[in-house]
């Protein structure tokens, strides 16, 4: 009997004398939000070690970069963090506007900031009611994505799509805000908070839910700076960077906000710090409506003919439309030749775009600088010592998205 | 104050000749280095107490072809977030032997960020503790994201080229 | 007492074709138990991108899924009936997909949820496998880039007929055994 067995079991070398025990957290896990593989060696329940291994979700987004034309890499930017599309979409706008040197009306960047504020309260909204279900509350995430259902539905009115939203042009918007959207920018508004405040109530002061989560996947500030830490895991470490204010884009700067800081940098930090800053940026719509109603209401995009299609009724009566229609699809507009850098927060933090244009029709490169994949280097230092069902809410609590990890 | 002028002058002062090609595209300083000092170009950026440069932001390679004996550029983006300045370095090397000290000793960031290079333009990391391919399968022989190769998959039987306008 | 009201609204499955009697109902025993399994599929998602965050949505309160009887969603292959694949599959992840359906246990049935899935989507690249039909058998493809939660209920709702009208005998059958070899399943 013994014989047999020792034949068909093949053990690694050094396996019999080792105290600890390997665990794959493989690549289909039903609490990983993502596709995301780590090998623990654990010692009973305490996790000596871990190496991940990405690259399950890699779709080539830089080189596909290069085969498309500005306009069309848009979709792409989409499904990078997609769970706030409109954000990264707005990025990358405003990266060739920077490359263009073109200048915007303040009401665009108005209406920029509500659909940036829409996208990065249903993010939150996704990471904070997804903590709640792996430490086993799930009514959070029921309660909560009622209201991810009427922000789908407001980017619905605006561009026609809930998730991957394609939102926005080279320039601007591609149609104006209807009524329909402010109605139920207003009704959101109206209902949101109070649903809000139920779900902190859920969870805030929750004696299971804090015993789980404080002092659990901690970091220090100066690690987290070293490997690379931005957005709400940085700020709950103590550092308030926030690229609004740091380089604020899209009239950032006419606001009146604050950014929410933490202290230890553990899950409840993490937790809390995404409430303020959903409150912050129900704030912040608030404040652009109310500087919207100044403005005159029919401008939504920028006057750059060269990158923004015209009307379709000028295209097909007027010749000049005709010809700019032309110039743009086909891809003969003079693009400068030039390399720019630009960032915007996003759900995750500095989301980057560093472009190289050698004034052909698609970049010359592309590179996106992708909060999640950087500090994604910090987990096995986070969970270092930890027990597994910890190792797995700090998973959570990080914000992982498969798509942006390129993983 | 900080000032690409001020950093401009310090990294001239320190560094002399060594330091070349300074410009300013969009308002960020950009500055080029050979391979050999990258390591000492940026630790003299992070310890310095008035430039104080600690942050990697990213860093990234770029497929020149055309370039001979210059093909593949290193960018390294550094950011010092007290003051909110970035600064863009480069340091270039040649295909044929693409080895430029690693940035890990310095920058934790680093680490993943180089393995994500390697994988797609081939740049050998001198001195990093983990070189192995990140992103693609491990079996994969070539380097995708340098110029020469396709984007489509070229054993794929179900998509056909000329419906599909390539 | 509290009066007792009857819910007269309640939406009931129509009862598959059979004699009826005095206290007994006779039907062919495939088609009962096809009225059985199509109404307590009991998914795994196998969410790999953005069409899992639209998964969530139907499996949230506005699209219900659970009213379809998937009330549990089972991470283990082997407890579960459907396997849902959503999201970009690449070439790294191909294996561990197959591995998954092969610990699956009859009778299976697959449903490849967005464009990735069916046929690789707007991800042309050397990386990204054109479409999971290429490693494992589909029964149902949802197209969409993502799939609106209307569409993906859509899509189990043709499952759910397929699994009605399944012939008992069509796991063993030559056919079925022919389909697997083509994907070097045994």
């Amino acid at each position: 009997m013994n014989q047999k067995q020792k034949q068909n079991i093949q053990l690694p070398e050094g396996s019999l004398g080792k105290q600890t025990s390997t665990l794959n957290l493989g690549p289909t896990h039903p609490a990983t939000h993502g596709v995301f593989q780590n090998i623990l060696e654990m010692d009973g329940e305490r996790i000596i070690d871990a190496v991940p291994t990405v690259g399950f979700i890699h779709r080539a987004f830089e080189k596909i970069a290069e085969h498309r034309a500005y306009y069309q890499i848009t979709p792409l930017t989409d499904r990078l963090n997609y769970c706030s599309s409109p954000i990264n979409n707005m990025g990358w706008h405003m990266t060739v506007e920077k490359l263009i040197g073109a200048n915007l009306p303040k009401r665009v960047d108005y209406m920029r900031v509500i659909i940036m504020e829409l996208a990065r309260i249903a993010d939150h909204l996704v990471c904070n009611s997804v903590i709640g279900v792996d430490t086993g509350a799930f009514s959070g995430f029921i309660y909560v994505f009622e209201f991810r259902e009427l922000i789908y539905e407001i980017f619905e009115e605006v561009c026609g799509s809930r998730l991957t939203t394609n939102i926005g042009r080279i320039g601007g918007f591609e149609r104006n805000f209807t009524d329909i959207v402010f109605q139920k920018l207003d009704h959101f508004l109206k209902t949101f908070p109070k649903a809000m405040e139920e779900f902190e109530t859920l969870f805030n002061r929750n004696r299971i839910f804090m015993e789980r989560t404080i002092g659990v996947g901690g970091i220090e500030a100066e690690r987290a700076l070293n490997y690379g830490f931005t957005g709400p895991n940085l700020r709950a470490t103590g550092i308030d960077y926030d690229i609004r204010t740091a380089h604020p884009y899209s009239s950032y700067q006419d606001f009146d906000f604050s950014v929410p800081v933490g202290t230890t940098g553990d899950v409840y930090d993490r937790f809390l710090v995404r409430n303020a800053e959903i409150w912050e940026s129900v704030s912040l719509i608030k404040q652009a409506l109310q500087k919207m109603k100044d403005l005159d209401p029919s401008v939504f995009h920028a006057d750059i003919p060269d990158f923004y299609l015209p009307e379709k009724e000028d295209v097909y009566t007027k010749m000049e439309a005709l010809i700019y229609h032309f110039k743009i699809v086909m891809g003969e507009t003079d693009i400068p030749v030039g390399e720019v850098y630009h960032s915007v927060e996003g759900g995750n933090g500095e989301l980057g775009f560093y472009l190289i244009s050698d004034g052909g029709r698609s970049p010359y490169r592309l590179h996106f600088r992708r909060p999640c994949f950087i500090y994604y280097q910090a987990y096995p230092e986070i969970i270092k010592g930890s027990m597994l069902s910890d190792a797995v809410i700090t998973m959570s609590s990080l914000n992982l998205i498969a798509g942006e990890l390129d993983a | 104050m900080l000032s690409n002028e001020y950093i401009q002058k310090k990294l001239i002062d320190k560094f002399g000749e060594a330091v070349f090609q300074f410009s300013e595209p969009y308002g960020m300083l950009t500055f080029e280095a050979d391979k050999e000092n990258n390591l000492k170009v940026l630790t003299f950026l992070k310890e310095d107490p008035e430039l104080m440069f600690t942050y990697l932001n990213d860093e990234t390679v770029v497929h020149y072809p055309d370039a001979k004996g210059k093909e593949l550029a290193v960018v390294y983006l550094l950011q010092n977030i007290y003051a909110g300045i970035r600064v863009r370095f480069k340091v270039y090397t040649d295909i044929q032997k693409p080895d430029v000290f690693t940035a890990t000793s310095l920058f934790e960031t680093a680490n993943w960020l180089e393995r994500e290079a390697y994988d797609f333009f081939g740049v050998n990391f001198v001195g990093h503790p983990n070189l192995i391919r990140i992103m693609n399968v491990e079996e994969m022989d070539y380097h995708p994201l340098r110029k020469e190769f396709p984007l489509e998959d070229q054993t794929r039987i179900d998509k056909d080229d000329d419906m599909f306008g390539r | 007492m509290r009066p007792v009201t009857h819910n007269t609204k309640v939406k009931m499955v129509e009862a598959p074709v059979g004699f009826t009697g005095e206290g007994f109902f006779t039907t062919k025993l495939s088609e009962a138990i096809g009225l059985a399994r199509s109404n307590s599929i009991w998914p795994l998602p196998f969410a790999t991108s953005c069409c899992g965050i639209e998964f969530m949505a139907t499996m949230a309160a506005h699209y219900d899924l659970a009213r379809f009887g998937s009330e549990r969603l089972s991470f283990s292959p082997r407890q579960c009936d459907l396997i849902m694949v959503m999201g970009t599959i690449s070439k790294k992840m191909a294996p561990v997909l197959r591995q998954v359906y092969l610990q699956m246990a009859e009778p299976r049935w697959v449903m490849a949820v967005g464009a990735c899935a069916s046929s690789g989507g707007i991800f042309d690249t050397y990386s990204v496998l054109q479409g999971i039909d290429q490693v494992i058998p589909v029964d149902v493809y949802v197209p969409g880039c993502p799939p609106r939660p209307e569409a993906i209920i859509d899509g189990f709702m043709r499952i759910q007929d397929l699994v009605r009208a399944e012939s008992i005998r069509r796991r063993e059958s030559d056919q079925y055994k022919e389909l697997l070899n083509s994907y070097g399943i045994q």
